[in-house]
């Protein structure tokens, strides 16, 4: 062993001296197997997670109430009307599928780009995805009033009347779009689960629970070749998850930029909505992942090279997405239109003034501390940080959907828009879904990918052929 | 002494990555060729010894290009020839609002028949395989690495190929139960 420690030394990657590692250093193939899998197969569950997993429980049962109230009474509980016919639903909907963008992007993209980091976070990331769209796809579906006739309107199923859905509509776009995306994440997701099923299933005590691990695994069982198909296929699954990721906020975004309403017709949405759909998304990671990491002491995994990689990318797109702002408000000045200077003077100034100016504080003001590499590395201010800017990307999606909304061409059918109890607690409810079922997935599954982990560590090296 | 045929085949134990590609290249260069070597995450060279390269891809490209014609069709024969109606006097075949889920379904069918395919090939899910029957077997998802020469290899030898296992340096040989 020691030799052969030796000889993987000399291949290891020059590294800068200052550079904090991706693993902490001190540990071997069995560490990690046996520090990841522990947390499931034998520790305790922390009474902090117990608790937190109870009181999620109760906000998500606001989901079941207000989505009752919804079908027995109809869609007039909520305060939509017109002109405001998308309210609290579709802000909250793009919302959340602006958060499910990081973990694609953590899994795909950094890894066709060979970012060693993502690999500690990139399961928890998709996992995250995973519930984040699972919560998005709620909101539209009940948008409709009446979900059980949705599969005529959504799917591509003839009416009685062998009328098809308007495939040249970007709502059409967006069920494909987001399907597809819910579909491939969790594909992708499961793929990259089944080695690390197959650890679980090995080292786990219980018979039964040995059992499901290894139907989960499908008898999985670490041969040459099957490793070979395997990382084929996980690669050619993030090639092709990349484009998907930037589809996806892109086809979003066309929900509101084909139409002709001042303040959604505009050709910055697409690349806007995608840089504001991964800023949210790293605040939603760290968010989770900050708590976790002190929960389960996974500080040898998650080192402060991922935090602040994290918060750097933060910084970055949250500048992209302040860029955006200020390009709104140009073109609303520029380009002579009165509509459009309407627009965007009453959102700095009309009845939601307050919203606009929050939304500027939380996303272009706030983040610019992460200037600092003293607050990057703070948990603490960094955390409080990442709150700030989810806060501010819920306010993003408001300003977009209401504001444009309710005051477009004609003074006579403007209005205002207050979201009821109901909207709220569907908001609040799908919060305690999304808590609900992240705390079960890490006491369920292994959070962090063990065998990519080992591929980091430099035993793991080994020779060419001479 | 059991027959050749009552075993599935000696099953050799490593402990580092180095010593199994190692080892998987001298047997293959030995004239073996029924060999699988197990280990907790993946080597390319260990694959590579084997002389093994996946194919898997193309059913990547096949699904992708499946993905997207039937995008395309479904929404050309839906708009275009079996419901046809105008609509703003747009084209009925209007391509360019039909890009969109031409692309997603692209991309799904071909994710889709990529990961199914890889399962396929790889023979899973499969409930039973006797190289689980080694007890020490248990360790190849976690920190050890296995070199299995299966007994239907025409040079395999009960106790030629033990010899020739522990010869390259095997913790350990075990005989593998059917």
């Amino acid at each position: 062993m020691e030799a052969n420690s030796a000889t993987a030394h000399q291949h290891q990657e020059p590294v800068l001296k200052d550079v904090i590692p991706v693993v902490n250093p001190g540990h071997n193939f069995e560490t990690v197997s046996d520090k990841i899998s522990s947390i499931v197969l034998r520790e305790r569950t922390p009474i902090t997670l117990i608790m937190a997993l109870g009181i999620a429980f109760l906000v998500m049962n606001l989901l079941m109430a207000a989505l009752t109230k919804l079908l027995y009474q109809g869609v007039g509980v909520w305060g939509l009307n017109t002109p405001v016919g998308w309210g609290l639903d579709i802000t909250t909907f793009v919302w959340w599928i602006g958060i499910g963008h990081a973990g694609t992007l953590i899994s795909a993209i950094l890894l066709l780009m060979g970012q060693k980091w993502r690999t500690s976070i990139n399961r928890f990331a998709e996992a995250m995805t995973l519930f984040a769209v699972a919560c998005a796809a709620i909101f539209p579906l009940f948008h409709t009033g009446r979900p059980w006739f949705a599969a005529y309107w959504l799917l591509p199923i003839p009416n009685t009347m062998a009328l098809w859905p308007q495939f040249r509509s970007p709502l059409m776009w967006d069920v494909f779009a987001i399907s597809t995306y819910g579909s491939v994440s969790l594909l992708f997701w499961y793929v990259g689960l089944i080695p690390d099923l197959g650890t679980m299933r090995d080292r786990a005590k219980n018979q039964i629970v040995k059992m499901i691990y290894g139907m989960l695994s499908m008898g999985w069982r670490g041969e040459a070749r099957h490793w070979a198909r395997y990382e084929t296929i996980y690669n050619l699954l993030a090639g092709l998850a990349t484009p998907l990721v930037v589809s996806v906020h892109t086809i979003v975004s066309f929900d509101f930029a084909v139409s002709v309403i001042p303040g959604w017709h505009t050709t910055i949405f697409p690349p806007y909505f995608v840089a504001g759909a991964i800023f949210s998304g790293f605040a939603m990671v760290l968010t989770l992942l900050l708590p976790a990491r002190y929960l389960f002491n996974l500080h040898d995994f998650v080192t402060m090279r991922h935090i602040e990689n994290m918060a750097k990318v933060m910084l970055v797109t949250g500048l992209m997405v302040f860029y955006g702002y200020n390009m709104e408000a140009f073109f609303g000045w520029y380009c002579g239109n009165e509509y459009e200077f309407y627009m965007i003077y009453n959102r700095m100034t009309g009845p939601y003034w307050w919203v606009y100016w929050l939304l500027i504080f939380c996303n272009g003001v706030a983040p610019q501390v992460l200037w600092i590499k003293k607050v990057r590395q703070n948990v603490y201010i960094l955390w409080g940080i990442t709150i700030i800017v989810n806060i501010g990307m819920w306010f993003e999606r408001f300003i977009i959907v209401v504001t444009s909304l309710h005051r477009d061409f004609m003074p006579s059918v403007w209005g205002m828009y207050a979201p009821t109890i109901w909207e709220w607690m569907l908001y609040a409810g799908t919060i305690g879904m999304f808590i609900f079922l992240m705390i079960l997935f890490v006491r369920a599954l292994p959070m962090i990918p063990m065998f990519e982990i080992k591929t980091l560590l430099p035993q793991s090296k080994v020779r060419h052929k001479e | 002494m059991k027959d050749k045929k009552d075993i599935y085949g000696l099953m050799a134990e490593f402990d580092n990555p180095q010593a199994i590609v190692d080892a998987t290249r001298a047997t293959y260069k030995a004239g073996y060729r029924k060999v699988d070597a197990y280990s907790p995450f993946p080597i390319e060279e260990l694959s590579e010894a084997l002389e093994f390269h996946p194919k898997v891809q193309y059913i990547v490209l096949c699904g992708g290009i499946i993905g997207g014609l039937l995008g395309y069709g479904l929404q050309y024969w839906t708009s275009a020839v079996d419901y046809a109606i105008n609509i703003g006097g747009r084209p009925l075949n209007s391509w360019v609002s039909f890009i969109p889920i031409t692309f997603e379904l692209t991309v799904l069918i071909g994710a889709f028949s990529g990961a199914i395919g890889m399962l396929i090939l790889n023979g899973l899910p499969q409930p039973y395989h006797p190289v689980f029957n080694v007890p020490r077997f248990s360790t190849a998802s976690s920190d050890r690495f296995f070199l299995c020469i299966e007994a239907i290899d025409p040079k395999f030898d009960r106790r030629a190929t033990a010899e020739f296992l522990k010869s390259l340096g095997a913790l350990e040989v075990t005989e593998v139960e059917p």
